[in-house]
């Protein structure tokens, strides 16, 4: 069984979950690789507990500071060796753009944004196929790749975690990186404040305010907590100030699919729809029973959120205490 | 300094898009135009302009696609980009971004490789994000991409990112390739003056051949991606949407979600 490389997705050494659902559908294709570039001991334990057999870890000792050229780099040389089946990586801005020099540099197709993917039929050749979510959620598109070896990003939620017992054997990489990969440099960078909520693209819950929370987004925020919930933000709220841009579901922002998705005070505008559509339960609290939201929700209150919210915040609280 | 912004002909995002029969966007029965994304990476190629005062600067708005995408360069034009290029060849129906980025490329060699290549963040119909990173790497330039603050100073440059787990300020020598976000600001209407001059403005349709690409390594049938099905999603069944009078509608969304398990 051919070697299915996963590059890990971390923060200084703690695996996002993301990576777990990589390695779970790496196990589809064939023998799941993590490729771990970051400083000290790799997280072998987290990694081979959903299944990881090897554990490539490269030193990025060199290569911190750069924008992902040199990450490509790896991985095309980690994929030579190996002759690997398939490259996942996470559906992250920088997960694309490491996808798409990779593309070019082991001239193989690449498919971006998968929400699934599985191990292909051999009648048809085998390798993995894919589905993804386009037009703003409207279509779902079945693809594969047809030349080299598949790259395929796939976004978070894209599958259930699941344990599996790997080997997790370490063995160290050295990459060789060029001066050309070096030409963009991270001058400074200020690593994102924590929230202390789920991470958005991965939570469960998301409960999201637009305009009409009118800059007050403490209602939407209690009733977040109430719920265990990420919080989100409409572009509208993002251009106004109330929240940083990476609070924004939609075109432009984040895409999100959970479980729950709570919309407040946001009139439900195509690009904000791109971000969310594919959410499993859709809610939408608005004044204006023409919000175009309504044409989605499973449950909609017509109604004042500075109301609405905190009732509701109150009586969940209840129910739990 | 030589500025090229790569701009894309979209299907309109508004209007119902869809697939062809042969799994490809339908470019034809959909009204199209300059995707959005792109305007403000005109916009950003017309304001390095602007600053560098004294300094002779060139705007180029370069496309590839069908017929109608020349109106994407037109809006272009009409905004204040200098002239545009087309490249216009019916081997390319169907590219994927590989080869989408392999053709961008060449024309842009023969442009005269420019100091500074602007793209925007995704195209609004495709979306992947991935043809300036394909660029950077095809024409062995420095990528600063996703930027929401863009600086140029002599043949430096410096962007702000908001990355994934960080915001960063990422720093290269030009020639490079920029891709901008929404956040850079919004983009200029064209005036009644920039649309009467744009008339004026030279306009070249170039094919393939003219870029020296042989037409068997673009187009449909050798996309190294193929897109086995599209399905259209069942539109949601509209779901209960109740009125709030004093406090009826938490009550009713309490159950809604109580019913569902997720309180
Ligand atoms: C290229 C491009 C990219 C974009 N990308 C995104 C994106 O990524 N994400 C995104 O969200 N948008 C995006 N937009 C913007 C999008 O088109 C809308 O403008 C935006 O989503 C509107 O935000 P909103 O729903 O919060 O505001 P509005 O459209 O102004 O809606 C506010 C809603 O709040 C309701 N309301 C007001 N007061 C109350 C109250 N007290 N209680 C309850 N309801 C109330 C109103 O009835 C109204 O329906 C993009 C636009 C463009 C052109
Ligand atoms: N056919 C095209 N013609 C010109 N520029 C393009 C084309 N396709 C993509 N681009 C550029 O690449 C960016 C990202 O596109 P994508 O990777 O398709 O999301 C766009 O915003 C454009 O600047």
């Amino acid at each position: 069984m051919s070697e299915i490389l996963v590059l890990v997705d971390h923060v200084d050494g703690t695996v996002r979950k993301t990576t777990n659902e990589l390695l779970t559908i790496a196990r589809r294709l064939g023998e799941p690789s993590a490729v771990f570039i970051g400083s000290g001991e790799p997280p072998a334990d987290a990694l081979k507990k959903y299944g990881a057999e090897k554990v490539y870890a490269v030193d990025d000792a060199e290569i911190r500071g750069y924008l992902v050229a040199p990450k490509a780099e790896v991985l095309q040389q980690i994929a030579e060796k190996t002759s690997a089946g398939a490259v996942l990586i996470s559906s992250s801005y920088e997960g694309k753009e490491i996808a798409a020099r990779l593309a070019i540099k082991l001239e193989s197709g690449l498919i971006t944004d998968a929400v699934d993917v599985q191990a292909g039929d051999a009648a048809s050749g085998g390798g993995p196929v894919t589905t993804q979510s386009v037009f703003a959620g409207n279509y779902t598109v079945q693809a594969k790749v047809t030349q080299g070896t598949p790259i395929i990003t796939v976004k978070p939620n894209a599958a259930t975690p699941e344990e599996a017992a790997g080997a997790g054997s370490v063995e160290q990489f050295a990459a060789t990186v060029s001066d050309a990969a070096k030409a963009a440099q991270i001058v400074a960078s200020q690593p994102r404040t924590a929230t202390g909520r789920p991470e958005l693209t991965e939570a469960a819950i998301v409960v999201s305010g637009g305009r009409g929370t009118g800059g007050n987004f403490e209602p939407v925020e209690n009733l977040a907590d109430a719920l265990g919930a990420a919080v989100g933000a409409s572009r509208a709220a993002v251009d106004s100030g109330w929240k940083p841009h990476s609070f924004q579901v939609g075109q432009t922002g984040k895409t999100v699919s959970p479980q729950l998705y709570v919309a407040n005070g946001i009139s439900g505008a195509i690009q904000h729809r791109a971000g969310m559509q594919t959410s499993k339960t859709i809610v939408a609290v608005n004044k204006d029973e023409e919000a175009p939201i309504f044409e989605l929700v499973d449950f909609g209150v017509v109604g004042d959120l500075h109301t609405v919210l905190p009732a509701l915040t109150e009586e969940i609280n209840k129910r739990k205490g | 300094m030589n500025i090229v912004v790569c701009v894309k002909h979209v299907p309109d995002a508004t209007a119902d898009r869809r697939f062809e029969s042969d799994n490809t966007v339908d470019r034809v029965g959909v009204d199209g135009l300059l995707s959005e994304l792109d305007e403000y990476a005109v916009e950003q190629a017309l304001q390095v302009k602007e600053k560098r005062e004294g300094e002779e600067v060139e705007v180029t708005a370069l496309t590839i696609g069908p017929e109608q995408a020349a109106d994407a360069v037109r809006k272009a034009l009409q905004m204040g980009a200098d002239k545009g290029v087309h490249v216009l060849d019916d081997a390319i129906a169907g590219s994927d971004a590989v080869a989408t980025s392999l053709v961008l490329a060449e024309a842009l060699k023969k442009i005269g490789t420019p100091d500074l290549i602007v793209c925007g963040m995704a195209s609004t119909d495709g979306g992947m994000s991935v043809v300036p990173a394909m660029l950077a790497e095809r024409l062995g330039l420095p990528q600063v991409t996703l930027a929401s603050v863009v600086e140029t100073q002599g043949d430096q440059i410096r962007v702000k990112r908001d990355g994934d787990t960080a915001t960063e300020v990422i720093g290269a020598t030009m020639p490079v390739v920029l891709s901008v976000t929404d956040q850079t600001g919004e983009a200029r209407y064209p005036s009644f003056k920039g649309i009467m001059a744009a008339k004026k403005k030279p306009l070249e349709t170039w094919s393939l051949a003219d870029l020296g690409v042989e037409a068997e390594k673009v187009g449909l049938s050798v996309a190294w991606t193929q897109v086995e099905e599209t399905t259209a999603r069942p539109p949601r069944t509209a779901g209960e949407v109740v009125t709030d009078e004093d406090g009826s509608g938490a009550a009713a969304l309490a159950e809604f979600l109580a019913a569902k398990k997720f309180i």
